[in-house]
């Protein structure tokens, strides 16, 4: 039953094969035989969700039929979970029990999903690779000794190792959909404002964006069925009708519009993704779509661009870490400033000390013009090249990154290094897009993610085609050896 | 552009972070090669073009000044690293 997708499993529950406490029980016992190895729960509650999947059996026992009732999820340690740590991946909030329920979260248990714990992540998601979390790093079970990619590494290593048949992710410069290449599964970055991001912990909130992570595009429907919607409670919340996921995954794609960005195919790209991906292009052209070359021009600009803007949010909405209200607080401070001081620095892994600095940096006085609104006035550009590029195709298609999985310690000496690695993915972010991954082949044995970018609210198209392509292609099926 | 070790120092203080001596040159090289990256974005003319803050160019969305929480002073004090008689205690500030 394990190796089950999260709609064949709601099948089976439906017809009784299996009940949701058999099922939970099934993936608690997974995650306790090989999650040593894989690192990718910080929290494993299984006291919790054993009780909650004895109450989902009670609701289906009572008539109810709701797709998601029972089905088990693993949730990234981003996203504030009451009365369990919610830690962020950092040392500052290690001591951290939530007090109250993140929005998507809260939406899943009404849905009926049961938690199975609290996944592993770069230190407040600042991080390609997961290993900047104050937990150590996360294994890629294709190859432990590879990164699974980040931040949202736990959550893909969960689904990916079949120790959770769904996991939540949140997305800043690539968080869902990077980790989603590197380990081998489908991971959907929403349009900006479609999820709340209400207990969701800030790392830039003008691109955070909480989304599925799953095996198959249907499955990722069904999550964001539950999760989508406009909340008071965020004030980015952009209250736009929400569709049914699922109802248009059996469409046709026959005329759709590919686009490829011609600069998502240079020079940095790894030949074997380049094939892969053209060959994924390729099933599309079969079914039916048109294809034709864009151009993105700016997208080497995104780096710098998002390098500033997140930085400097970042910057902004970690200056709550002070040590008096939650969190860490480090010991005998001498006085006030010792106790910031001290707090913040002892607190705070390195990546998220660089992050703060190079944000306290581009926002100070004399450089806040030529970095903040400079790198603001490029995030304008970038959107403007997306919408002409969109006006002329239905979807962007390329790579999701450049390479696949490197070593663990391979990139963690020059930050540099790391960060160009989003090249594919930022420029998503910075214009605020949806933007998914999904399998489409394998390089040395490592996986390789297909990126498939749409316009504004248009997570229909994308998990339509993510479906269609599922249909044509086996790749989604393959799992790492245990 | 790089930085100097007094400029990661005052960086430092504006953020209310002390780094270590032993790994200030770290630090010095690390945020002068992100700074040299993000540096390409000075080459671009941007003369005219509007700063997006939101990505959806969304404004700020105004809601009626009314109570819609509860209280939950002691359940969120909690957490606190140090709390007494619904307070937050931190070092002395005032002699």
């Amino acid at each position: 039953m394990l190796n089950k997708t999260l709609k064949q499993l709601s099948d089976s529950l439906a017809a009784g094969e299996f009940s949701s406490t058999e099922l939970t029980s099934a993936y608690l016992e997974q995650i306790k035989a090989r999650d040593s190895a894989l690192n990718a729960f910080i929290t494993v509650t299984d006291e919790q969700a054993l009780a909650a999947a004895k109450t989902a059996d009670q609701r289906r026992a009572n008539g109810e039929q709701s797709p998601l009732l029972g089905l088990p999820i693993a949730i990234k340690d981003i996203f504030c979970t009451t009365g369990v740590k919610t830690s962020c991946g950092s040392k500052m909030l290690d001591n951290f029990i939530a007090p109250y329920e993140s929005t998507a979260t809260s939406k899943l248990s009404d849905a009926g999903m049961i938690m199975l714990g609290k996944t592993n992540m770069d230190e407040f998601a600042m991080g390609s690779s997961t290993e900047s979390s104050f937990y150590g790093p996360t294994k890629n079970p294709w190859d432990q000794e590879s990164v699974p990619g980040g931040s949202s590494g736990g959550s893909a290593v969960a689904v990916a190792a079949r120790l959770a048949p769904a996991a939540l992710g949140t997305d800043t410069g690539g968080s869902i959909r990077q980790p989603a290449a590197l380990c081998g599964i489908t991971g959907l970055k929403p349009t900006y404002g479609r999820v709340s991001r209400w207990g969701m912990i800030a790392y830039g909130s003008s691109f955070d964006q909480g989304g599925p992570m799953t095996q198959t595009a249907e499955d990722a429907a069904l999550i964001l069925n539950a999760i989508a919607g406009f909340d008071s409670r965020d004030s980015t919340s952009m209250d736009q009708p929400v569709e049914d996921y699922s109802a248009g995954l059996n469409q046709a794609l026959k005329g759709l519009r590919i686009g490829l960005p011609k600069e998502y195919f240079g020079d940095g790209l790894d030949d074997g993704i380049r094939a892969a991906v053209m060959e994924a292009v390729k099933t599309f052209e079969q079914q039916g779509a048109t294809v034709k070359e864009i151009s993105l021009p700016r997208t080497e600009l995104s780096i710098p661009a998002y390098y500033i803007i997140a930085p400097a949010e970042a910057s902004t909405n970690l200056s709550r870490f002070d040590g008096v209200r939650f969190g860490y607080r480090c010991d005998n401070p001498k006085d006030l400033m010792d106790m910031y001081t001290r707090t913040r620095s002892e607190g705070f892994g390195d990546e998220v000390k660089r992050r703060i600095m190079i944000g306290a940096y581009a926002l100070s006085a004399g450089y806040y013009d030529a970095y903040y609104r400079k790198a603001q006035q490029l995030r304008r550009m970038i959107k403007q090249d997306f919408q002409a590029a969109l006006s002329e195709v239905d979807v962007i298609m390329g790579p999701t990154t450049p390479s696949t999985a490197w070593k663990i310690g391979a990139k963690s000496k020059d930050p540099v290094d790391m960060y160009l690695e989003d090249i594919y993915t930022l420029s998503v972010n910075l214009a605020g897009l949806p933007g998914m991954s999904i399998p489409c082949g394998f390089k040395d044995g490592m996986p390789i993610g297909l990126q498939v970018i749409g316009n504004y609210f248009d997570e229909s198209r994308l998990l339509n085609i993510g479906h269609q392509f599922q249909l044509a292609t086996d790749w989604h099926t393959k799992k790492p050896a245990v | 552009m790089s930085l100097d070790r007094s400029q990661v120092e005052t960086v430092a203080k504006l953020a209310r972070l002390a780094i270590d001596d032993s790994e200030i040159n770290d630090y010095v090289s690390s945020l002068s090669s992100i700074l040299d990256l993000v540096d390409q974005l000075q080459a671009i003319d941007t003369t005219g073009v509007e700063p997006l803050a939101n990505p959806l160019d969304a404004a700020q969305r105004l809601r009626p000044d009314a109570v819609t929480e509860t209280n939950q002073r002691e359940a969120l004090q909690t957490n606190a690293p140090q709390a007494e008689a619904g307070l937050f205690l931190v070092p002395k500030v005032i002699e």
